[in-house]
């Protein structure tokens, strides 16, 4: 009876031993992945694998983000012999700006 | 299910903790090996390179859900594997693993691999896995097996499946070299089974598993072997044009399938009586060839990925 109690404990030791191992091995397994996911420098979300828009390379041709409207000519604001009325060119250097960071 | 209650019920009930092996014994170790190799064949020789740790990682999740669709077999075959010599003293069929746990196993390994996958290579590979899980568990186990002779016939594309999901870890999608990696271990499966069955005859029988050998005769199996043989060289061989494929490749293809379509011929053409008289002599080494046949087919690929154009 007592050999019995002692082969049933051995086997519950050598089961928890195993499921130990395999967690730990698990969790080694998750944070390698994890580091091979970010040092090598793939631009991916972690949940999508979608381009995060942030950090996509910069376009140098891309237009503003917030370029000034372009105004209708003839109006306030229309490029007069190549110069811009007043107010209008405040807004377009401040656009300009912002666009070139 | 019915079956397995039924079984449940007449299972030795003597206090009997399971060790850590077997629930290991529940994954099917043996069959997870053929599993890792064909996955990683099919990973490192897509044309899409990857980190090797993760492509370490994309082989053991498969391995793991090829594991947890042999837990989910285990569990729900319990009552025809204590019937079948050789599947006796498996976990379940012993009393060793509570069939209740074998199916908690298959199910929360399942879950698992096919999420891991995801967020290691692709969600298109663990949908790929999931199904094929899907395929083994349901389609083959439940559906097939115990209904028709031609179960290991459709349920052989769930062991055809691992070298594709492979490749579509690395690639993301599916290619005609994929699909030939598929096509040569799906019909290469139909004759290495019925070998094992015709001689293995009385374990199936006794199971009452409609094996072609059970069902059509033993001579209609032996003609079946040998016309899967031809219909399985021509894949095989076609794989050695393809962007994986190369000279050595295609010299290993040629040698073992003429040696497989002389085996399949040897045994459409023996009687029953001359079978049983030299202990299924013929049978039993184009079954050991059948296992060399795979293994070797995926090894040439590797050597060839390695070697390059030659």
């Amino acid at each position: 009876m007592q050999q019995v109690e002692h082969e049933l404990h051995q086997r519950r030791r050598s089961r928890n031993l195993g499921l130990l191992a395999v967690l730990l091995a698990f969790v080694a397994l998750v944070f390698g992945l994890s580091v091979v996911k970010i040092t090598q420098g793939d631009m991916m979300e972690g949940y999508d694998h979608r381009p995060r828009a942030s950090v996509l390379p910069q376009d140098p041709n891309a237009p503003a983000r917030d370029a000034a409207p372009v105004a209708a000519p003839g109006t306030p604001g229309a490029l007069v012999d190549g110069t811009v009325t007043a107010p209008a060119a405040a807004t377009a250097e401040g656009a300009a700006v912002e666009g070139g960071q | 299910m019915a079956d397995t209650n039924a079984y449940e019920s007449t299972a030795p009930d003597h206090g009997f903790e399971a060790g850590f092996g077997d629930y290991v014994a529940l994954l099917k170790p043996r069959v997870m090996s053929l599993v890792v190799f064909t996955a990683f064949v099919g990973l490192w020789i897509a044309p899409v390179a990857m980190n090797p740790f993760v492509a370490f990682c994309c082989v053991l999740f498969i391995a793991l859900g090829g594991g947890a669709s042999g837990a989910l077999n285990m569990w729900y075959d319990a009552d025809i594997d204590a019937v079948m010599k050789r599947t006796a003293n498996r976990p379940v069929p012993a009393g060793r693993v509570p069939a209740t746990e074998a199916l908690g196993v298959g199910l929360a390994l399942s879950g698992l691999s096919v999420m891991m996958l995801g967020l290691a290579a692709n969600w298109f590979a663990a949908g790929f896995l999931a199904f094929t899980i899907f395929f083994y568990a349901v389609v083959y186990t439940v559906w097939l097996k115990r209904s028709t002779p031609q179960n290991i016939v459709i349920g052989g594309a769930a062991g055809a499946f691992p070298p594709m999901i492979g490749w579509a870890c690395a690639t993301g999608g599916i290619s005609l070299e994929s699909l030939l990696m598929f096509a040569l271990i799906f019909f290469w499966t139909p004759p290495h089974f019925w070998a094992l069955a015709l001689f293995m005859k009385d374990d199936y029988s006794k199971a009452g598993v409609p094996m072609l050998t059970v069902t059509h005769g033993r001579k209609v199996a032996r003609r079946h072997i040998f016309a899967y043989t031809l219909v399985l060289a021509p894949f095989a061989i076609w794989l050695g044009f393809t962007s994986v494929g190369g000279p050595l490749y295609l010299a290993v293809s040629v040698v073992l399938n003429a040696l497989f379509i002389a085996g399949g011929w040897r045994i459409l053409n023996r009687s029953e009586d001359a079978a049983q008289a030299d202990g299924y002599k013929v049978e039993k080494r184009y079954f050991r060839l059948s296992l060399y046949y795979t293994f070797l087919h995926f090894l040439a690929l590797l050597v060839q990925h390695w070697m390059g154009g030659w």
